[in-house]
């Protein structure tokens, strides 16, 4: 038996309100699909089940908010379908159901929670209520692992803040309360340092002119997607700026999905992925990126593309913003900020000449890297550029 | 400077000595044995016949009286370095210690100081029985007006004396007898040494084998071992007891949220208890579990081998004490 969990949909998620489910019981399900969903700060959401199986049970109603982590339903993993069990059956066997797992005993009750010393002081700095955990020390006593998988799945967001919006608020607030949540958080946790250079685009834009000229009005590459690519590709010379930092220590992620912040009209935003970016072709991330932004507008965005970006890219260059310093989206160890693009004088080979410049800024969390790296990674961004054939 | 030396904890405590006795003319050696027979611990070697005899002085079998006499020469100007067999027997000069050499200082207002350094052969092991095997240098580490070091490397056997010696208190330097035939290289840049601090000898996340002494290569031995199960301890080493560097055992303990403190001496108001305490006072929110300790038995060291390696922490007990906290 698996059990599905309300996910976690990024930093600033606590909790989420079940909108409806898209499968019954009984139905089968195989990872990706989607199974339900799920009202959040961000809008509302697809969930994906991670597991292949049979809809068991269905423990939670459409309209309940619950927290994260809350088990919505319970699938049967092994339970054959109608077809296999026929078949078992002509064969003289019935499949053993696995003995349900009871729930682990609780100590004698004292009228105190057990809890290390260090799980309260952690749990109280992250705002976690010890009476929502699960202990699996000696007696029942929450540990330090114990809050620590705890804010996991909470994504250690201040429940206070969200305790102070009231669930009837209307959602930009939410999702502003989401967003204060995540930057303070980064502000708090991630010690920032920002590296600057400015690239030379010409090439790459004349390149991307002569590419679009081949290509129907609807199938045109934005420059936005050149930016995104060459950010995928120059992370694999300094692969420690993808990935996440979370209990400690720097998980570097293999996969580049990198989220693109999209802005939402009613004010806020949201950086959903664009998964795996470095292998695919300007063309196919173009497709990806326009649905995107239109899923995101419509509040129609998939679980795993909110919890899943290993490293955020924003662009403000239409809002003649020419360079970005941008705060990073814990648990994320980078961001890479790209500002307008300028028409300026610049020697080339001893001659001045008017050239297409673009700020790129890159934001990292110095826990997880260093400057040297920081500045190898943008040279391979600046190199990526100049070759736009290769992209 | 990275020049290395190798050599035996022997050898450094008699080059300490030798250094001591060329370099300042106040110091003599003085204790049972320390001249024609080179010293119990044959630490003394070969002193008798390049300092003579009165330099290095044969003794009475009479702790109270040599003891004594060290305390009355300090107190006259001298350097004496006095060596106790074992510290069992020290406990005929407690009187001396605990009531003089500890006390002048503050009962003269200030005039005098008794600059003293004490030597003193401790710990278990060896099959000596029960009047010459016990650790009891938490009992000197209970009383203020005396310091207290405890060399558990070859490093800390060559230059902690030197050290000691600089200090215009009593210092006592307990060397545990196992450790005298250990070899290892002695690190010769001593501008950074510091006797009087805590060191790291290994670097762990997982929890924090705090000990000395004779105890430290048993929890070294013990890491290793965890280490293969995955468990990464961090070793401190105290060296000094008194002044207990409580500043690094609250730093170790921050970092891993785990501690066993492993002491010879016996559980019931041993060193490990007090930095137990100092760990409740000063890191209570940083603990994921309660602290542990691995002393020896409380019973009279045995005989037997078999017994005797019973009654002491040994490298199992302490991984097994680990392995419950997780």
């Amino acid at each position: 038996m698996a059990e599905f969990r309300m996910p976690s949909l990024g930093a600033d998620m606590t909790a989420g309100t079940l909108i409806g489910w898209m499968k019954g019981v009984g139905e089968r399900v195989s990872r990706g699909d989607i199974i339900a969903e799920v009202d959040t700060d961000k809008g509302v959401i697809e969930v994906e089940v991670f597991t292949d199986g049979v809809i068991d049970k269905l423990l939670i109603e459409p309209g309940s908010k619950v927290p994260v982590g809350t088990v919505l339903a319970i699938i049967d993993e092994e339970s054959p379908t109608d077809e296999d069990k026929q078949s078992s059956n002509s064969q003289g066997t019935s499949a053993v159901s696995e003995p349900t797992r009871l729930p682990r005993e609780r100590a004698v009750s004292t009228g105190r929670r057990l809890a290390s010393p260090a799980a309260r002081k952690l749990a109280e700095s992250l705002g976690i209520d010890l009476t929502k955990i699960e202990g699996t020390g000696p007696k029942g006593r929450i540990q330090l692992g114990d809050v620590q998988s705890a804010a996991k799945i909470l994504n250690a967001t201040s429940s206070e803040a969200v305790a102070r919006i009231d669930s009837k608020t209307d959602r930009s607030a939410r999702m502003r309360a989401a967003i204060a949540s995540a930057m303070t958080r980064s502000k708090r946790e991630i010690p920032h340092y920002y590296l600057h250079t400015t690239i030379d685009l010409t090439r790459a834009l004349e390149w991307l002119d002569a590419e679009n000229t081949g290509r129907a009005i609807k199938d045109r590459i934005l420059y936005n997607v050149l930016l995104i690519k060459a950010v995928a590709i120059a992370l694999r010379d300094v692969p420690e700026l993808n990935g996440s930092w979370e209990d400690g220590r720097l998980n570097i992620n293999e996969s580049v999905n990198i989220g693109v912040a999209i802005s939402v009209r009613q004010g806020g935003l949201a950086a959903p992925a664009l998964f795996e970016a470095d292998k695919k072709s300007l063309g196919q991330l173009m497709l990806e990126l326009r649905d995107l932004v239109e899923r995101t507008r419509a509040s129609a965005l998939r679980s795993s593309e909110l919890s899943e970006p290993t490293i955020t890219v924003t662009s403000l260059g239409d809002q003649n913003v020419e360079t970005v310093f941008g705060v990073i989206y814990p648990p994320q160890v980078a961001l890479v900020g790209f500002g307008k693009i300028i028409e300026r004088p610049m020697i080339v080979d001893g001659t001045v000449q008017p050239r297409q410049l673009i700020n790129a800024t890159l934001s990292a969390d110095h826990r997880a890297s260093d400057g040297h790296r920081g500045g190898s990674f943008l040279s391979a961004i600046v190199r990526v550029l100049q070759e736009p054939e290769k992209l | 400077m990275t020049e290395k030396t190798r050599t035996t904890y022997r050898d450094a405590v008699r080059s300490a000595l030798r250094e001591a006795l060329s370099g300042d003319d106040r110091v003599f050696l003085m204790g049972e044995d320390v001249g024609r027979y080179g010293g119990a611990y044959a630490c003394s070697h070969g002193l008798l016949a390049e300092f003579g005899e009165k330099r290095i002085r044969d003794t009475p079998l009479s702790e109270s009286a040599f003891v004594g006499a060290g305390i009355g020469a300090a107190l006259g100007g001298m350097r004496p370095i006095v060596e106790i067999m074992t510290v069992n027997f020290s406990l005929l000069a407690l009187d001396q210690i605990v009531n003089n050499a500890a006390t002048l200082r503050h009962m003269s207002g200030g005039q005098f100081s008794v600059p003293i350094v004490v030597r003193v052969a401790t710990g278990g092991g060896r099959q000596l029985g029960a009047q010459h095997s016990h650790s009891l240098e938490n009992w000197y580490a209970h009383i203020p007006g005396i310091k207290v070091l405890t060399p558990g490397t070859v490093t800390d056997a060559r230059w902690m004396l030197g050290e000691a010696l600089k200090d215009p208190d009593p210092v006592f330097i307990f060397e545990h007898a196992l450790l005298y035939p250990v070899e290892d290289d002695i690190e010769e840049d001593r501008t950074a040494f510091d006797p009087w601090k805590a060191k790291v000898r290994r670097s762990g996340r997982d929890v924090s084998l705090i000990t000395y002494g004779g105890s430290l290569h048993k929890c070294l031995n013990a890491a290793a071992e965890l280490s293969a199960d995955g468990i990464e301890a961090e070793v401190v080493d105290l060296r000094s007891l008194r002044p207990l560097d409580t500043g690094s055992i609250l730093g170790s303990v921050s970092r891993t949220h785990r501690a066993v403190v492993v002491d010879e001496g016996w559980r019931t108001g041993s060193i490990a208890a007090e930095v137990m305490a100092q760990i409740m006072e000063g890191a209570f929110d940083e603990l994921d579990v309660p602290v542990r300790r691995v002393c020896s038995e409380e019973v009279p060291m045995p005989y037997a081998k078999h017994l005797e390696d019973a009654a002491l922490p040994q490298p199992e007990k302490i991984v097994a004490a680990v392995k419950e906290m997780f």
